[in-house]
């Protein structure tokens, strides 16, 4: 489907036009949906104490986001104002439903492991956000870019979390042992409150902390 | 503005839609689902014995090898009826006397055998499940696996977590004189009459789970005990 677009809007402007990458790179930093935005905070404090479910956690999330704009912005014309919010959540509910029946059916463990959460990207703000804000609004192709950008800067955030929670929560990454043996001998213990929410939440703190150190956009001057 | 009808006729044609599109794909994965299912109740069994292994194959060959499904009735006698048809959400819930017992013997390389109780309740949020294997002497728990389908990650979810389930090993389910006392499963700071062989420390946080767990043991395992004194007197 996405190709079809692409050839309408070819004629018009190149398909990664300036304006067309913008929207795709936005949410990776300046308007990225976990730490400037705070949405979605929820389940990147559950699904980040290993590296695994946070990246399938992130493919789900950018599925629906994607998927979800593209639809709506692709119904966009004909979706009655007064009902658009129910008929968001259909596709979205739709989307999600097929992520998890997709899960259960090939990767069982994983599927298990996300348990509720996977039921729970309806009501992660991103994907509600992104479609009132832009897809309702926009033609398809961006549409489809700002849903695959927002998906990617929450993917970001969590995997970064992920990285550092399994690293120094459990001394692997993706489950292959990082910290080598002989740093337990000599004393070293993996960190018990890595692997709490609560160091979710430090890590998020310190992450947007470094971010708007870097970011000068990001400082509020008012 | 669209009109009335253009807005009804638009939220039933999308509904419908999307009806069509999810019974398709139910449809189309349930096979490898259920499939995932048994496989999954399979590697619950042999958890709960201490057999564990990342292979399906594995799984597959030790549970065909070693496990023997057997229903029984409350006064332990051995019914002509599959495990599979047995459901266990609808037996929890009848009186004692009128349930079917679904048992698992499992028989190790060296002739010992292992008894299998599979258990089902309630927590917070929906169904908990497990699986308790007794030893020979069908007092002393070789192990136990627990699952759930909703609990809080982090909270009442830690029951499918290995630092609460090793605790069951080595518990015991009779009391002294030989009477059922099950598996409490207790808050640690709470100074317990109850004897440590018979007491499980329970999750902090999930109080509503662990008393799940603990009423689930109580309801599951005893009615099997009339079978196994029936075993111990032969």
């Amino acid at each position: 489907m996405a190709e079809e677009v692409a050839e309408i809007k070819e004629k018009k402007e190149p398909l990664f036009s300036k304006k067309n990458l913008q929207v795709l790179k936005d949410p990776l930093d300046d308007t990225n949906p976990v730490s400037v935005q705070v949405l979605g905070i929820c389940s990147a404090l559950a699904v980040t104490v290993q590296v695994k479910p946070a990246i399938i956690m992130t493919l789900g999330v950018l599925f629906v986001s994607a998927f979800s704009n593209l639809i709506i912005s692709l119904l966009r014309k004909g979706i009655p104002g007064r009902v658009r919010i129910i008929v968001q959540l259909i596709v979205v509910a739709t989307l999600v439903t097929i992520v998890d029946q997709v899960l259960k059916a090939f990767m069982f463990d994983v599927s298990k492991q996300l348990a509720v959460f996977v039921g729970l990207i309806i009501t992660n703000c991103i994907i509600m956000g992104r479609l009132e804000a832009f897809a309702l609004g926009q033609k398809p192709w961006p549409a489809f870019l700002d849903g695959v950008g927002n998906g990617l800067g929450y993917g970001l955030i969590l995997i970064a979390v992920a990285v550092c929670r399994e690293l120094f929560g459990a001394g692997s990454i993706l489950g292959f042992q990082i910290i080598p043996d002989w740093a337990y001998e000599h004393g070293y213990v993996n960190n018990g409150l890595m692997v709490l929410p609560p160091a979710a939440l430090f890590l998020i703190g310190v992450y947007i902390w470094i971010q708007r150190s870097r970011n000068q956009k990001l400082i509020n001057v008012s | 503005m669209h009109s009335n009808k253009y807005t009804f006729i638009y939220a039933i044609g999308l509904s419908m839609l999307t009806a069509v599109i999810l019974v398709l794909t139910s449809q189309q994965l349930k096979p490898l689902q259920e499939a995932n299912l048994a496989l999954d109740g399979k590697r619950s069994v042999l958890k709960s014995v201490l057999v564990t292994s990342d292979e399906d194959k594995v799984i597959e060959d030790s549970y065909n090898g070693s496990v023997e499904e057997i229903v029984l009735d409350s006064e332990g006698n051995v019914l002509e009826v599959q495990v599979e048809d047995v459901d266990m959400k609808r037996e929890v819930a009848k009186d004692v006397s009128e349930r079917q017992l679904p048992l698992y013997v499992y028989t190790e390389e060296d002739g010992s055998k292992s008894y299998i109780v599979p258990m089902r309740g309630v927590g917070l949020w929906g169904p908990v499940w497990g699986y308790m294997a007794l030893e020979g002497d069908f007092n002393t728990i070789k192990g136990a696996s627990f699952d759930h389908k909703g609990e809080t990650p982090g909270l009442g979810a830690e029951i499918t977590e290995p630092f609460f389930q090793v605790q069951f090993q080595g518990k015991k389910i009779l009391d002294d004189n030989g009477d059922f006392a099950s598996v409490n499963v207790l808050k640690s700071t709470m100074k317990s009459s109850i004897d440590s062989d018979n007491r499980v420390d329970a999750i902090s946080g999930g109080t509503i789970t662990s008393n799940g767990v603990d009423d689930m043991i109580k309801n599951c395992v005893a009615p099997y005990l009339t079978y196994f004194n029936k075993l111990k007197t032969n």
